[in-house]
């Protein structure tokens, strides 16, 4: 029976010939991943069950991202408990500041995941590194301290369904339109349980950094995984990033798909999600002039360098607006040095930007940019729920780089091809 | 596994940042986490919340971010059982290795309503509202599900050596 590229993966991984949706079955596991919010959850865990050695020190990874910089003495606290547990278990990929990046920028940029890897993290959006033609899932931190102690984890095997990406973006519109308009078109719950497998000839022409965007937000359709097949671009970004090598998995020709989706790259336009949730898209071209008070440009869905070249291209010589808070957060501390020696933090600050040191800060209402009562952002990150930037009655649009820097200079949620 | 309590209701698509909004997450303290529970969605809840009642949701409940700290904190808030339409997939995996009683079932998370006094038996999968006198049906979870959530969490069933 004909499998999908995720049913084959977990296959392998579970070492049988061939699974079927719906199927319980325990995996291998090649990474496990948490952060500064997460792992004190699943350390408090492991101690409780036998507090040994993790399973493979090179397959744990811990990030301190979300309140780092250490936002407060709580957070702080938190950092030390991961610090002191990967330190004494000689835990490899341990980054802290000045060091750490978006943890899920951060990894593919290490060359830690690869494709036809399984990863697991206490985060949400590890389903980012699908991207790479990996299986990747958000699971708890009960699963995360189990995974570092067992390298298994059990998973139902999802059912897929399939996006055939036909043409070719018209730019400044990107990944990160692409996976609003298919969010907006199945909503926030459209994909519950399911992988979503990304192919078809549209798909090369996409980026690798649109591919992480898009695969970034699956879990923003309910879905358990996004995927896309593996091409040249994903072995050269792989191969650039020095991981190890890859496994190519791709999905039977008869693979049993509960939907298939077409989707036409050249007609997609700057898109934006309403507040509160990701599913309530318009197209910038439709939307009444909204004003702003903020605009966070950044986040493991847009933090990544091509984000920022996007961002400093439109607000090259132009000015934030005189009431606007503009913050620019390059993912990681690689994409800092470069974007600097390219320019484009000069470029940002000669707006009128501020620009982080990188962290998840704003996107969750840490730190770095928090939304007071009334206020509205437009944001390149991930999730505009009730409360998500800071008080429960601000209100977050979510939207591209390039709508996002427009919208800087306007004042209001803007079309970056009137700019 | 019999719950009995009365119905604390919300709507479609819950999400983990009003269940515990992120900036508590600062902490991994159990009861501090249940103080703020649900305080972005209702202000009134964890004043009004007695143990034992029972929270019901509509579809994609728990959706947004992996953190457990949302489970937990609902269920150190006293609830003893969420019934939904459907639950967003971690949160539904992490409600169980807390242990934390769940039970899908559509027809009944759309009509009870709050307030409603419920009498639910996990083990058959009935759910009956005394305020109405009306019942439902539903798939109970299998056996070492049940004894993963009455034996508390995961890693308490693995060291008991139930799982």
């Amino acid at each position: 029976m004909a499998m999908t590229m995720t049913q084959k993966i977990l296959a392998a991984h579970a070492g049988v010939d061939h699974l079927e949706a719906g199927e319980l079955t325990m995996v291998n596991l090649d990474m496990v991943l948490g952060n500064d919010i997460t792992s004190p959850v699943a350390i408090r865990e492991y101690e409780k069950l036998g507090n040994g050695p993790v399973f493979d020190k090179k397959k744990v990874a811990m990030v301190m991202d979300h309140f780092a910089p250490n936002k407060d003495i709580k957070a702080a606290e938190q950092c030390k408990m991961c610090r002191t547990f990967c330190n004494e278990r000689g835990v490899e990929n341990f980054y802290d500041t000045g060091k750490m990046g978006v943890e899920h920028a951060l990894l593919p940029e290490k060359g830690l995941v690869t494709a036809g890897d399984v990863v697991i993290g206490a985060d949400s959006h590890t389903c980012t590194y699908g991207a790479l033609g990996a299986f990747s899932t958000g699971v708890g931190s009960t699963d995360m301290a189990c995974g570092m102690a067992t390298g298994k984890a059990w998973f139902k095997v999802p059912a897929a369904l399939r996006f055939n990406l036909v043409g070719q973006l018209n730019p400044p519109v990107s990944g990160k339109d692409v996976i609003l308009h298919i969010i907006g078109m199945i909503g926030v719950s459209g994909a519950l349980y399911r992988s979503m497998e990304f192919g078809g000839e549209g798909m090369h022409t996409l980026s690798v950094s649109d591919r992480l965007c898009m695969a970034n937000m699956a879990i923003e359709a309910g879905a358990k995984n996004g995927i896309f097949e593996v091409d040249d671009k994903t072995l050269a970004f792989l191969k650039e990033v020095g991981a190890k090598e890859p496994k190519i998995y791709a999905a039977d020709p008869d693979a049993v798909y509960e939907k298939v989706y077409t989707i036409d790259l050249s007609a997609i336009k700057p898109t934006v999600s309403f507040p509160h949730l990701p599913e309530n898209t318009h197209t910038v071209d439709e939307i009444e002039k909204i004003a702003i008070d903020q605009v966070v440009i950044g986040s493991c869905t847009n933090g990544r360098l091509e984000d920022l070249a996007v961002a400093a291209k439109i607000l090259a010589g132009k000015k934030v607006a005189e009431n606007v808070r503009c913050i620019v957060i390059p993912a990681t501390q690689k994409i800092y040095l470069e974007a600097m020696e390219l320019g484009y933090l000069k470029t940002f600050v000669e707006a009128g930007a501020a620009v982080s040191t990188p962290t998840c800060g704003p996107c969750l209402g840490g730190h770095m940019g928090i939304l007071a009562k009334g206020e509205r952002a437009v944001a390149t990150t991930n999730r505009n729920f009730v409360g998500r930037m800071g008080h429960p009655e601000s209100e977050v649009y979510l939207a591209s780089p390039a709508v996002a820097a427009a919208s800087a200079i306007c004042g209001y949620i803007a079309d970056p091809r009137e700019v | 596994m019999n719950f009995q309590g009365s119905v604390i209701k919300y709507g479609d698509n819950v999400d983990t940042d009003v269940i515990i909004p992120a900036r508590y997450l600062n902490t991994i303290d159990k009861k501090e986490l249940a103080s703020h529970c649900m305080e972005d969605l209702d202000k009134t809840f964890v004043a009004r919340v007695k143990a034992g009642d029972i929270m019901v949701g509509g579809e994609n409940f728990g959706c947004g971010s992996s953190r457990e700290h949302a489970p937990i904190a609902i269920k150190e808030s006293g609830i003893s059982l969420v019934i939904a339409k459907n639950f967003a997939r971690i949160f539904y995996r992490n409600a169980i290795n807390i242990g934390l009683a769940i039970l899908e079932c559509p027809e009944a998370a759309e009509e009870i309503c709050e307030g409603d006094e419920l009498y639910v038996d996990a083990d058959q999968g009935i759910i009956e509202n005394k305020t109405t006198g009306k019942s439902w049906k539903t798939a109970p979870f299998p056996a070492f599900i049940q004894n993963i959530i009455t034996g508390g969490g995961l890693i308490a069933g693995i060291n008991d050596g139930k799982i």
